[in-house]
């Protein structure tokens, strides 16, 4: 089945709903997302695994989706930005990115989030070297980086208030949380 | 970026997957998580007829305490499962410490410990750690299993001792004796975070002497090597500085746009130093 053109069937969980695609071989996630799926918020930014703006989850964990081939998530669970809040409902990662200005031409930000995502869920508490070190892997030429670390700190903040169960304030800028 | 066009197996046994590598062609190759071999694919500077998944084979797979007091470390673990790993922390920080900054979450999250040394990439960083701390590779095919060891395992730049028809099922760490110390110190390409000089020191002292040493460095030469002449001067009673001088001896040291054999080279020394240095204060 080496020739063009041939495909396999890949069954995956897209954001809670079970998708099957056929795909080649060498598709990859990326593409299935973007293409197949018409998911677009998971952008395409270098395409040589440096930018990171491609981040979703597969069973929980970051990856590059453009350094992963869709038939290597047959059977796992994808998450992308559109998976993690609604316009009316925002996640409090995207809900810190807007309130900090983490973001201004924006197209970092879906990877940026997802990245963040993935510390958060490891780390719930993490200090300023730590947020830096996570998001090593995703390039913003906009921000300079201060407001995107604020803005993580923020959610961190915020989803630990709530996950607490005290009352959850808009998330703001708060530099020195530890 | 697209590959060109292959077929993909993805066997559901060892089994399976030795059978299907002992028939197969020149173009197959393995793939697991993928980080160094899709971005080779995609840039088309490598082209592949068939790729064959080991991502999902339980055999390849767990974080073990090896009987020595060392470890056993599954080939398609990934790096992220290591460094989450109390077993590691307590038996080996150096691996920890090695990996720690290896690409970033995301490749850590799928790039493998087995993957990285199959693939022998000369920049590489855990190629000089498996040199310092004397590791060995077990590989198996359907005509048996071997057990080499990581000084001798790695032939040239993305050459190995690793044959086609191999998997790479285990790295077996030997556990470190009492009053060894361990560290790893590299200068990182800026952009890439490439290791151009990266520096794997293993140090045992007795009140204040250096007893044992072994240091692994990449970067430098065409792959990872063992520095011998840093190791045999300070057994010898060289101090750290005199020893590290010796850090490139014997080797064609590499030379590109990012750092000339020169810098490079001098690099090696410093950063030989440093690693040995913190190895040796850890000791204690």
């Amino acid at each position: 089945m080496s020739e063009e053109g041939a495909t396999v069937e890949v069954a995956v969980v897209v954001n809670g709903t079970p998708r099957t695609v056929a795909v080649e071989p060498r598709k990859l996630l990326v593409q299935l997302l973007r293409d197949d799926l018409g998911l677009t918020g998971t952008h395409i930014g270098c395409d040589t695994s440096q930018c990171g703006a491609c981040t979703v989850h597969v069973d929980g964990q970051a990856v590059k989706s453009c350094a992963v081939l869709a038939v290597q998530v047959d059977g796992s669970a994808v998450t992308t930005i559109e998976g993690i809040g609604s316009e009316g409902a925002l996640h409090p990662l995207q809900d810190a990115f807007w309130t900090n200005h983490g973001l201004q031409c924006g197209f970092c930000t879906p990877g940026m989030i997802m990245c963040a995502a993935d510390l958060l869920a490891r780390d719930p508490d993490p200090d300023e070297p730590t947020v830096r070190h996570a998001i090593e892997g995703n390039v913003c030429r906009c921000t300079g980086y201060h407001n995107i670390v604020r803005s993580v700190m923020a959610a961190a903040a915020a989803m630990r208030d709530a996950e607490a169960g005290t009352s959850q304030p808009t998330a703001t800028a708060q530099p020195s949380a530890s | 970026m697209i590959p060109a066009a292959f077929s993909y197996t993805r066997p559901a046994s060892l089994a399976e997957a030795l059978s299907l590598l002992a028939g197969a062609s020149d173009g197959t190759k393995v793939i697991n998580g993928g980080q160094s071999l899709l971005p080779l694919l995609k840039l088309r500077v490598a082209e592949v007829d068939r790729l064959i998944d080991i991502g999902r084979l339980g055999e390849l797979q767990g974080i073990r305490p090896g009987a020595d007091g060392g470890l056993v470390i599954g080939g398609a673990v990934p790096y992220t499962a290591v460094l989450a790993s109390p077993l590691v922390a307590e038996r080996c920080p150096l691996l920890a410490e090695t990996i720690a900054d290896i690409g970033d979450v995301q490749v850590r999250n799928r790039g493998t410990l087995g993957g990285s040394v199959a693939h022998a990439d000369p920049a590489s960083d855990l190629p000089a750690a498996m040199l310092a701390l004397d590791a060995s590779f077990v590989t198996r095919s359907s005509a048996g299993e071997r057990v080499v060891a990581a000084d001798g395992f790695f032939h040239g730049a993305f050459e190995t001792d690793l044959r086609p028809d191999e998997l790479l099922m285990e790295l077996r760490i030997p556990g470190l004796a009492a009053g060894t110390g361990t560290a790893y110190r590299r200068l990182a390409q800026p952009a890439s975070g490439y290791s151009l000089v990266g520096v794997a020191a293993v140090v045992r002292t007795d009140a204040g002497r250096v007893v044992d040493a072994r240091v692994g460095i990449t970067g430098v030469g065409e792959v990872a090597y063992r520095a011998r002449a840093v190791e045999t001067a300070l057994l010898g009673g060289s101090s750290v500085a005199d020893a590290a001088a010796h850090a490139a001896d014997g080797q064609v040291v590499a030379s590109d746009i990012h750092a000339d054999a020169e810098y490079r080279g001098a690099m090696a020394v410093v950063f030989t130093r440093r690693a040995i240095e913190a190895a040796t204060v850890r000791a204690g």
